[in-house]
């Protein structure tokens, strides 16, 4: 559980509430926003290899950041555990297909928001078992909502306007006179458009969580009857997590399909995406808005790097020999750095960040 | 997020020095060694990797040009194609191989974007076979609907003629996915057509192997033939189960993923009877495929550590693949005159192979497969489909069978104008 960090000494009130407290984390965060607004479309437009780079690795990273903030939100500050995050996802993108297809004179970025909503509304739904059942007998009705979601996406034909392929399809598609999505859409473009939601989201996400919701939901997660007895309307705290986290997965799952994927079938949003997203969070760091783009970033982003590594330095290996090893890495790594820090990696980076501000004294 | 930094810094510094570096025919091929169906993908990898390191052995490359098969694990995980697509697209690759309908319909759109030829062989969106409408897309030898025809007018050829379909119920067991749907526009039209009844049994993918309970509706309809498009673990699962409750297994007919000798392991003497369509032949007695055996298998340059799944149906479907490969570098190199071809100049001459019993001999494969002809408006070209039974040993091809064109053209057409439809902006062409 992670809580503001603190150590430098404030003259005002202001100064004391803001957002991020600490001179260093300002000047990160700027930096950071800097460098994949600036940085890396530069790099992706100039770059032969920009448009892998991009399309391959940093677009789903992002998406999947959100996605990963969407069951943090959910899990980490509200203490509900969920399995069904990869159906919210699809929930989400069929939300956002059916829009683009019955109203194509609609903004593409609009219609994205707006599918959050559905996915919040089923999130509800769902969450309602949680007002009687706690921990993992949540996990269960939760899986239930996975396995009847990935049937629905299936069998109601509807949902993807009754192709024969079954799969959600998407056609170019142009907002503000520019091509933002389908196969002939510049990656430089789609990047920029996901990041830019994924930043005021991310922005959203970390000023609910320290206003009087967010702290509700910190307080049903650490000891729910104290919470009651405080005033906490369970019911309230417990159905907006679910339905603010839903709403989370489903904007990622619409972008997932139409500025990654370009084409999905219901494969892209089973249980197994759900357990790679809960890997996601628990990897970054349980209840932290950082930790889940490091999970994010750990999940997807190192395998992909330990995939191509060996080709670039020019060893000769069978790409199947690196898949297995690949596998055997990871699964390595998320023991060793669970075993290290069962908080995740944002509270390794917390402590460091606190040794290196006192440095060279051991404590501050 | 100084992780992430350090993530995205090592990538791009990995980007880079990934450059290109000589002259060479680059084939990205998707593989699937990896994962839930990689008893399937190991075989069909290897045949494709074999037989190109076989014309890199025996003849130096084509026209002199090495070719590189720059494998890339999918684990048959759609996610991670794109993220194989993507990683060559930048280096001139000549074509695409998704190795997944999932993949491949992905990849349909930017095929045309990126100037890059598909290759779906036998699988993948069966509408792409209007070539008039899909440029970019081919799907030789036949497409799945061409299939499911074939497989139809198989059943009514032992029924004794297509008349006497009219009143028969035939089940249909498929893979409860974008591939096992796809056959069921045309078996409903079919059905309607030639008055039988079908009935429906989709496998969900977890529960592929567990399939007591669809085979208890089998054994309550009693349908008097079962077609199968099944995948993986679902096939052998099924052909147990069928064995279980007693149904004839020469009336069980799986399609040509579901009847390879994987499929058979270890339960071969209930399968016994058992049909299956497929596009090659089987075996290994074919002079490639011996060169095969003495340049690339023999002296370990290949990943077949089994030499005895040389030739086995899977297999030789990995050849078929390279096959067409090659022979469209072949052709795109004679178009152009040069060695260094790219991506346009082999969609150009995709829709001019003719893989004649001539050319095939040429090859060394003669009757290893049936005869091909790929043309601008037909990029499947419908070819016919062989029909094969298991012995208890081995495949056994009785005959080849035809698809019913006339039924199967119209409605690919229909298909490929509703693709189409709801997408502006599409790439078409029109065949003189």
């Amino acid at each position: 559980m992670f809580y503001r960090e603190a150590g430098q000494f404030k003259t005002d009130y202001k100064s004391d509430s803001a957002v991020f407290p600490i001179l260093q984390d300002r000047v990160g965060i700027a930096f950071m926003i800097f460098l994949a607004l600036v940085v890396v479309p530069l790099y992706g437009w100039s770059s032969s290899s920009g448009e892998f780079f991009l399309n391959g690795i940093m677009i789903p990273f992002m998406i999947f950041a959100l996605v990963t903030i969407g069951l943090n939100i959910l899990m980490g500050y509200a203490g509900q555990l969920s399995l069904g995050t990869g159906a919210f996802t699809g929930v989400g993108a069929y939300a956002c297909y059916k829009l683009i297809t019955h109203f194509p004179e609609l903004n593409l970025i609009v219609a994205v928001l707006m599918s959050g909503f559905f996915a919040a509304a089923v999130g509800i739904i769902f969450g309602l078992p949680s007002l009687r059942i706690k921990g993992l007998y949540l996990a269960v009705t939760t899986l239930a909502a996975q396995f009847f979601l990935e049937w629905l996406f299936i069998r109601w034909e509807w949902l993807y306007n009754y192709d024969p392929s079954g799969a959600l399809i998407v056609p170019d598609i142009t907002a503000f006179g520019i091509i933002i999505a389908g196969p002939s859409a510049n990656a430089v473009v789609k990047y920029l458009v996901v990041t830019l939601i994924v930043i005021f989201m991310t922005w959203i996400a970390s000023n609910v969580i320290r206003g009087r919701i967010g702290r509700s939901w910190m307080m049903i997660r650490d000891m729910d009857i104290a919470a009651e007895l405080m005033g906490v309307r369970p019911l309230a705290a417990k159905l907006s997590a679910f339905a603010m986290s839903s709403f989370y997965c489903g904007v990622g799952g619409a972008m997932m399909v139409f500025f990654w994927l370009g084409a999905a079938e219901v494969e892209s949003f089973d249980i197994n995406h759900s357990f790679l997203f809960l890997f996601m969070v628990i990897i970054g760091g349980m209840g932290s808005l950082i930790g889940s783009f490091m999970g994010a970033a750990f999940i997807w982003v190192l395998p992909i790097i330990i995939k191509f590594l060996p080709a670039t330095i020019g060893i000769e290996i069978y790409p199947s020999t690196v898949e297995h090893i690949n596998l055997m890495i990871i699964g390595g790594l998320i023991v060793f750095f669970l075993a290290v820090e069962p908080n995740g990696l944002a509270r390794l980076w917390q402590l460091a960040k606190e040794k290196l501000r006192v440095w060279p004294f051991p404590y501050a | 997020m100084k992780i992430k930094l350090l993530l995205a810094g090592l990538a791009s510094a990995l980007a880079i020095t990934s450059a290109p570096v000589s002259a060479e025919l680059l084939v990205p091929h998707l593989t699937y060694r990896t994962g839930p169906f990689a008893g399937n993908g190991i075989v069909f990898a290897n045949g494709f990797y074999d037989y190109m390191t076989m014309l890199n052995e025996r003849d130096g490359g084509i026209g002199g040009v090495k070719v590189n098969v720059e494998e890339c694990e999918t684990g048959y995980n759609a996610q991670k194609g794109v993220e194989c697509y993507e990683s060559t697209k930048g280096r001139n690759p000549l074509i695409t191989i998704p190795n997944s309908t999932g993949i491949t319909l992905q990849l349909i759109q930017k095929a045309s974007v990126d100037q890059i030829p598909l290759l779906s062989a036998g699988y993948g969106l069966s509408a792409a076979a209007v070539g008039e409408k899909f440029p970019w897309i081919f799907n030789a030898p036949t497409t799945y609907w061409g299939q499911m025809s074939a497989i139809l007018s198989y059943i009514g050829e032992l029924e004794g003629g297509m008349d006497n379909l009219s009143g028969k119920k035939i089940g249909f067991i498929y893979l409860d996915a974008g591939y096992g749907r796809e056959p069921l526009p045309l078996l409903e039209t079919l059905s309607e057509q030639y008055g039988f009844e079908v009935l429906k049994i989709p496998v969900a993918g977890k529960e592929m192997q567990n399939q007591s309970s669809h085979w208890l509706t089998v054994r309550k309809e009693k349908p008097d033939w079962m077609i199968m498009w099944g995948w993986g673990a679902m096939n052998s699962t099924a052909i147990k189960a069928a064995a279980k409750i007693r149904f004839p297994m020469d009336r069980f007919i799986g399609n040509w993923w579901s009847s390879a000798h994987v499929d058979m392991k270890g339960h071969e003497e209930l399968a016994k009877g058992y049909r299956g369509a497929t596009f090659s032949a089987n075996g290994d007695s074919f002079p490639a495929l011996q060169d095969v055996i003495k340049l690339v298998v023999d002296p370990g340059k290949s990943q077949t550590t089994d030499k005895s799944t040389v030739g086995n149906v899977l297999y030789n479907r990995g050849v078929i693949n390279a096959v067409l490969t090659a022979e469209a570098i072949t052709i795109a190199q004679k178009n152009t005159g040069k060695t260094d071809i790219t991506g346009a100049d082999m969609r150009d001459a995709f829709e001019q192979i003719d893989m004649s019993e001539a050319r095939l001999s040429e090859l060394g494969l003669e009757g290893f497969m049936e005869p091909i002809k790929i043309s601008c408006t037909e990029h499947s070209g419908s070819n016919p489909v062989i029909m094969t039974q298991w012995n208890g040993e081995d495949w056994v091809p009785s005959k080849a069978v035809p698809v019913l064109r006339e039924i199967v053209i119209p409605e690919l057409e229909a298909a490929a104008d509703k693709y189409i439809s709801d997408k502006p902006g599409w790439t078409t062409q029109t065949c003189s």
